[in-house]
Formats: structure tokens, sequence, C-alpha cells
């Protein structure tokens, strides 16, 4: 009985020390959550491992530009730490590592959350516990369009959407006979921007003759372009990621096909990966596109201000290759996020820096941006960027063609 | 009682031990460290399907991922359309599931074992896929949002009376999960030791033999494959619960391998096994991922590789170690380490007058 008594009261004692410890465990409410006299803390989920490791190099790029800011004494004396943490693209992932970022690590907000699927998973979270979302990744619509119901959420690029209704008037302006053949990847990704060419098309809408999707988890998509050719279009569009385009690109020309118009989407137009498409074979001949940040690689930007500045920010950062466009789409959205915290000023709570963010951002200036792109929100409007140029492949790099197109108000 | 107390051999210390830590553990931790055991759990749970699958019934399945999503799919769309209260969706998802892993089973009879496994890998491949199709249903690409529910009034009440503090909505979904998970072990732990489970290790150690001696083969095959997905099917239940979300990219392939390394990590045909499995399986990729980058005196350039290639490079070593130095994953290890030190605290004075001690019954 005594071997049963000790140990039942050692089990006794351990319980105790549980209860015990449990009642010192009180959170503490704080307004300005993560930021001190000197430092404000952010927090950043991405894939940086997995099929959609590519992307990871955005948060160091934007890391980059923070330790730049830094380096200059930071935002109103305080200086900016980053944590950022990998999701591998998996939303399942996302939540716990948010969950992580806001509770435990204290963020003061999330900044440049990657992947739509990711960051709708975790939307609802941050709301209800008002932490603001900033400049979020991804360009699907749901974003900017629903912030009625998400205050603390922002995105930031172009949405889709927008972008697809410039491709709609340029062919309407410049090939109105054209029979468009469609390869969209079947995810909210390739499905906004089907949206978008179908609206802007309006009633020209029957000059789609045929439009196939694949899944991300295809092989190829050898037979959707087969049967594209097949259709008797002449005007193709590829709503796809990189990883499809190129070897889309490379089938079209093996198929010995030369449509007289191929559109690409701006997430497959970075040169790096029109040099990979040209290296194995691609003719890359009439490809269309749409740009809004500088292109690192194009030779116009060779002494422009805000390219020199790209390249010094980019230095900071050893594992970052000068040349991606991931990374200046990094410094760029980083430019915005210190922008904000500025204008904030002394009032460094959660509601203010949301609130400037979605609803009173005026940014004329950002450097690495096309010359004339805004980046705006205003109490009516939460698309921050809706303008883009219309840009074709010269063989080499990409030339500007006419001048930028708003599509600011269009998309609802 | 006293006396059956006092004669209970060590594993029930261990379990109430076990019970008393993961009951207690919310009141210590913070809401967030409950949510991630809460993950734990629910990993041990589809682990432990896999566990009876693989372990005790001798089939591979490196599908149970598709499985998780169908009980996820099932009872986030119960919830979610048909407003059906979300705690009473999870037997659902489990009985619908456990349904569907029964009937998939049949087919699986005439697959030997790697077969098998390239057949439930297919399903693994190709379920994100077909979650896609029925837009109206599943939501298609943008996934289903799950409110997570507020504890009721009871347990808030409870909770407060011991820490002081109001219980999260994460609070309570460990408690959910924990309950789910006591019951099911409880359940596993009886079937093993029973005409089922000693059917299907027998099955599993020599089919001939077990139809010889007059056990239904292909009954309890498929039954280990219904019972399986039943476990895995209120895993994914709780999933969706636990992340408040549910989309195809929430149960990639990847999931599948995760709880077959969790299975083999922990150790196979054991009932401990699942649990350590599962926090191995849950905490390895998270804390490497964060570990490898912090450590100086690794060169940037491999951390960076290691960071890059994601969780693969440590379940990758540490299932090559496990492989090595304890072939029958922790449990194995603890159970050799725990042998030999009997032995030599009682062995002492048998060894020299060449008596040995006869070994604890073995379940």
């Amino acid at each position: 009985m005594t071997r049963i008594g000790s140990r039942l009261a050692a089990l006794g004692a351990a319980l105790m020390t549980l209860v015990a410890c449990g009642g010192s465990a009180t959170p503490t409410a704080q307004t300005d959550v993560g930021v001190t006299s000197n430092s404000i803390l952010l927090g950043n989920t991405i894939a940086q491992s997995g099929t959609a490791a590519a992307y990871g190099t955005i948060a160091n790029a934007e890391n980059a530009y923070f330790t730049y800011i830094n380096n200059q004494g930071g935002v109103n004396g305080r200086k900016i730490t980053f944590k950022i943490l990998d999701d591998a693209y998996n939303p399942a992932q996302t939540v716990p590592l948010t969950k992580q970022l806001v509770e435990q690590d204290k963020v003061f907000a999330m900044f440049s959350g990657l992947g739509t699927q990711a960051q709708t998973s975790v939307r609802d979270y941050l709301n209800t516990q008002k932490v603001p979302q900033l400049f979020v990744a991804t360009g699907a619509t749901t974003f900017m369009a629903d912030e009625a119901l998400h205050k603390y959420t922002i995105g930031w690029q172009p949405p889709y959407q927008g972008e697809a209704r410039i491709y709609a008037k340029d062919v309407i302006a410049n090939h109105p006979n054209a029979k468009i053949g469609i390869l969209y990847q079947n995810d909210d990704y390739g499905q906004d921007y089907l949206k978008g060419l179908t609206d802007g098309l309006g009633s020209n809408t029957s000059m789609i003759v045929d439009k196939e999707s694949y899944d991300v988890t295809a092989a190829n998509v050898t037979t959707q372009l087969v049967k594209l050719k097949a259709s008797g279009a002449d005007t193709i569009f590829l709503f796809s990621t990189p990883g499809f385009t190129i070897p889309a690109l490379i089938t079209i020309t093996a198929l010995h096909w030369t449509p007289a118009n191929i559109y690409l989407n701006s997430v497959s137009n970075p040169q790096v990966y029109m040099g990979i498409a040209k290296s194995k074979g691609a003719a890359l001949a009439n490809v269309t596109s749409v740009g809004y940040i500088k292109d690192p690689t194009d030779p116009q930007w060779a002494n422009d201000a805000g390219m020199k500045l790209y390249k010094t920010v980019i230095a900071n950062c050893s594992t970052c290759n000068v040349l991606d466009g991931f990374n200046i789409y990094g410094v760029a959205v980083a430019y915005t996020m210190v922008d904000v915290l500025k204008q904030a000023g002394s009032n460094m709570t959660r509601a203010n820096v949301a609130n400037i963010a979605t609803s009173g951002l005026n940014e004329t200036n950002n450097p690495f941006l096309l010359p004339g792109v805004v980046v705006k929100t205003t109490p009516s409007d939460h698309f921050p960027i809706t303008q883009e140029q219309v840009i074709t492949w010269n063989g080499s790099g990409w030339t500007l063609k006419g001048s930028l197109i708003d599509e600011r108000g269009t998309i609802k | 009682m006293v006396q059956r107390i006092r004669s209970a051999p060590p594993r029930y210390w261990l379990v109430a031990v076990a019970v008393l830590f993961f009951a207690g553990f919310p009141t210590v931790a913070t809401s967030f460290q409950a949510s991630q055991w809460a993950q734990v759990l629910i990993l041990a749970i589809a682990i432990m399907g896999l566990n009876i699958l693989v372990g005790y019934s001798g089939q591979i399945s490196l599908g149970h991922g598709a499985f998780m999503a169908l009980g996820a799919y099932v009872s986030a769309v119960l919830t979610h359309k048909y407003k059906v209260d979300v705690l009473a969706t999870i037997p659902i998802a489990g009985l619908v599931t456990g349904l569907i892993g029964f009937l998939f089973g049949i087919p699986a009879l005439r697959l030997s074992a790697l077969y098998l496994a390239l057949a439930t890998f297919a399903l693994a491949v190709v379920t994100p896929s077909l979650i896609k199709r029925p837009v109206e249903l599943t939501g298609g690409v943008q996934g289903i949002l799950i409110t997570q529910p507020d504890p009721p009034q009871l347990a808030k009440d409870a909770f407060a009376t011991v820490t002081g503090t109001p219980m999260t909505s994460d609070q309570w979904i460990y408690y959910v999960t924990f309950a789910f998970a006591v019951v099911l072990f409880w359940l596993a732990w009886n079937l093993v030791r029973h005409r089922p489970g000693r059917a299907m290790r027998a099955i599993r150690d020599g089919e001939v033999a077990a139809a010889a001696s007059g056990v239904n083969v292909a009954g309890y095959k498929t039954l280990a494959f219904g019972i399986s997905a039943l476990y895995a099917g209120v895993a994914g239940a709780l999933f969706a619960l636990a992340t408040g979300f549910v989309s195809p990219d929430t149960f990639p392939v990847a999931l599948s391998i995760q709880l077959l390394v969790g299975a083999v990590i922990g150790g196979l045909a054991s009932i401990p096994g699942p649990l350590l499995g599962a926090i191995f399986a849950y905490f390895l990729p998270i804390e490497s991922n964060q570990w490898v980058p912090a450590q100086t005196w690794i060169p940037s350039q491999i951390a960076a590789t290691v960071v890059k290639a994601g969780p693969a490079v440590s379940y990758g070593a540490v299932l090559i170690l496990i492989m090595i130095f304890a072939p029958n994953g922790i449990v194995g290890l603890a159970n050799a380490g725990y042998t030999r030190l009997r032995r030599r605290l009682r062995g002492a004075a048998d060894r020299e007058s060449g008596h040995v001690p006869p070994d604890p019954q073995t379940v």
C-alpha cells in the first residue's frame, strides 16, 4: 500500500504542478503587439521547399530590402525584423505556422504571405485576431474585392482578372478576326484569368474557339496543345504557371505550329523563363504579355536609378539571383510595406496600419515599378496596382508597347 | 482491487501517466501549443489506423492521406452546406470513410503487396484532382472554410476554474481530439488483443497457414482495410476542424508518406508506436526546418539546400538511422532497453546459478 501511496502522491504532486503553472500563463493584452520603441516584428509564410519552392526567394528579397532600410536607421528609429517560415505551399501548414507567428512570436503583422489557398486558409483567423494580413503575394481577385468582410487583408499585385482584360482589349483592337484558343490551369489562378478574358471580350466571346485545362499535378500539356491546334485557333492564351508555360512554348514549336499570336501571362514572362524556353528550341514568335515591374534583365533600365537601387538592395541577400524577376517583385512590395509603416508614424497600431494599407495608399514613386505605375487604395477601392503595359518579345528581350493601361474600377 | 493495481504491469502506469499528461497539457501550455499537440493527436489517430492495416494485417497502404481527405470533406461539406453540428459530423465522416475503405479492400485482396502499394499510391495522387471536380459540393480549388466552434459553457467554466483563463476554441478542439484519440486507441488495443487481432497477425505471418487454420482471410483483410479507413476518416474530420480549412492542396501525396513514416518510426504492430510516431512525424519537419538555418556551424550553402528540400531531408535521415539502429521503431528500442535493464537488475544472482528468468508476458 505504501508503494501505491507514494506513487499516487507523486502523481498528485505532478498534477498540482500542472495546475499551478496554468495560472501563470495569462496572455497580456497589448494594442501594439510586435512593436517596441526600436523594433517592428513582421511575419511571413511562403513556399521555400516543395513544388513551388521557386517563389521562396521573394521573402529573402523582401528581407534584403528591410536590411537595407535597417542599415539606414530603420523606420522612425524602429528596425524591422522579418520572420520567414516555410509552408511548402500547403495550406494545412500555413495555418499552424501563422498561429505560431501570431500567438508565439507575437508578430505585429503578416506581410506578403504567398499562395491563394494558403492565404485564404488564414484570412478569417487573422481578421478575427485583428492582425493585418498585408500585401499577400497572389493576384486572386478575392483578396482585393472582398474587403468589406476582411478589413485587415489586402493584396498588392495587379489582379489576374485585370491583366486578362488588358489582353482582351489588345486582341479586340489589334486582331479583331482572331480565333482564340486558351490553355489554363484548372484552379483559382487559371479560372481568374479565364473570367477576366471572357468578361473583357464581352460581346466578342465568340472569338474563343477552344479552351483546354490541365491540373497542377499533370505531367505535361501536350494533349491540350494538340487539341488547341486541331481546333483551328490562331491566337493562343497561356494562363499557366512557368513550370507549364516553358514546356508549352517548346511543344508549340515542336508541333510545327506558328500561331499568329501567343499571349503569355505576367507570371510566366520573366526573361529567365523565356531564356530557358529559347534554349530548348521554342521559336517565341509573336509573343505578347504585360508588365508592371522593371525587368532586371532589360538593358533599357541599365542606368535607371531604381534599378541601381535594386542592385544595391539585393546585394544584402547572398542566395538571391539578381536577374530573377521574383526578387525585384519582393523588393518592390517591401518598398510599399515600408511606405505604410512610415505613413503610420507614431500611431503604430494594427488597426491604423491596416487602414492605411487598405484605404489610404497613394504611392507614386515606387522606383521598382514601371514609370507611371501608382500604388493606390481609397476607402472605396482596394486594388493597389491596376496599371499594366503591353510588352512584346523581340527575340532577346521585352519591348514596351503603347502606354500603361489602367483597369481601375472595372473589376468588382 | 488494491491487489490488482499493485500487480499491474508497468505499461499500465505508463498509460495512466500519458493520459494524465495529455489531459493536463492545455492547462500549462499556451493555446498555440495546444493546437500543435491537437495536430499530433490527429496524426496519431491516422497512424493508428495505418498501423492496424500495415503492422497487424500486413497490407501496405501509401494512400491513407486520401482517406483523410475523404473524412475531412465529408465533415466539411456536412457542416458547411447542410449545417450539421461539426462534432456530430466526425463519427459520420469516420463511418462513411470506413465503408469506402471496406469497399476498396475488396479489389485490394487481389493485389500482392507491391501492387497494392502502387494502387493505394495512385489513390493518393488522384484524390486532389478528384476533389476539384464537383465545384458545387467541394468548393473546388477554393476549398471550404470551417468556423471553429466556441467551447460549450460547461467546458469553459471548468477550464477557467482550473487555469483562471477562459478556454479558447483551439483548446476545446484539443480536448475533442483527445477524447476521440483515447476511445480509438482503447478500441485498437482491444481489437488487436482479441480474435480479429490474432487472425490479422496470423494472416500477416503466413496467409496459407492462417487459411488452413480456419481464418477467413478475405474477410479479415477487408475488415482491416475498413477499420483502418475509419480511423483515417475520423482523423481527417478532426484535421478539418483543427485547421479550420480544407482544400485539395491540404492533402498532398506527401501526407500519405508522412503517415507511413510515422508508423515505421514509432514502431509497427504496437499500440504506443503511433503516438510516438506522430510526435516525430509532426515536429520533425517543422523543427528541423527552423533548427538547421539557425545553426552557425552548418555551412550556409548546406543549410539552404536542406531548407529547400524541405521535410524530405530530415525524414530521410531519421528514417535511415531508425532502420539501422532500431528496426522495430522507437517502441522496439524502448522494449529492448527495458528488457536489458530488467535482466541486469534482477539477473545478477540468477546468472550465477544459471537460472534465466522467464520473459515477461507480451501482448
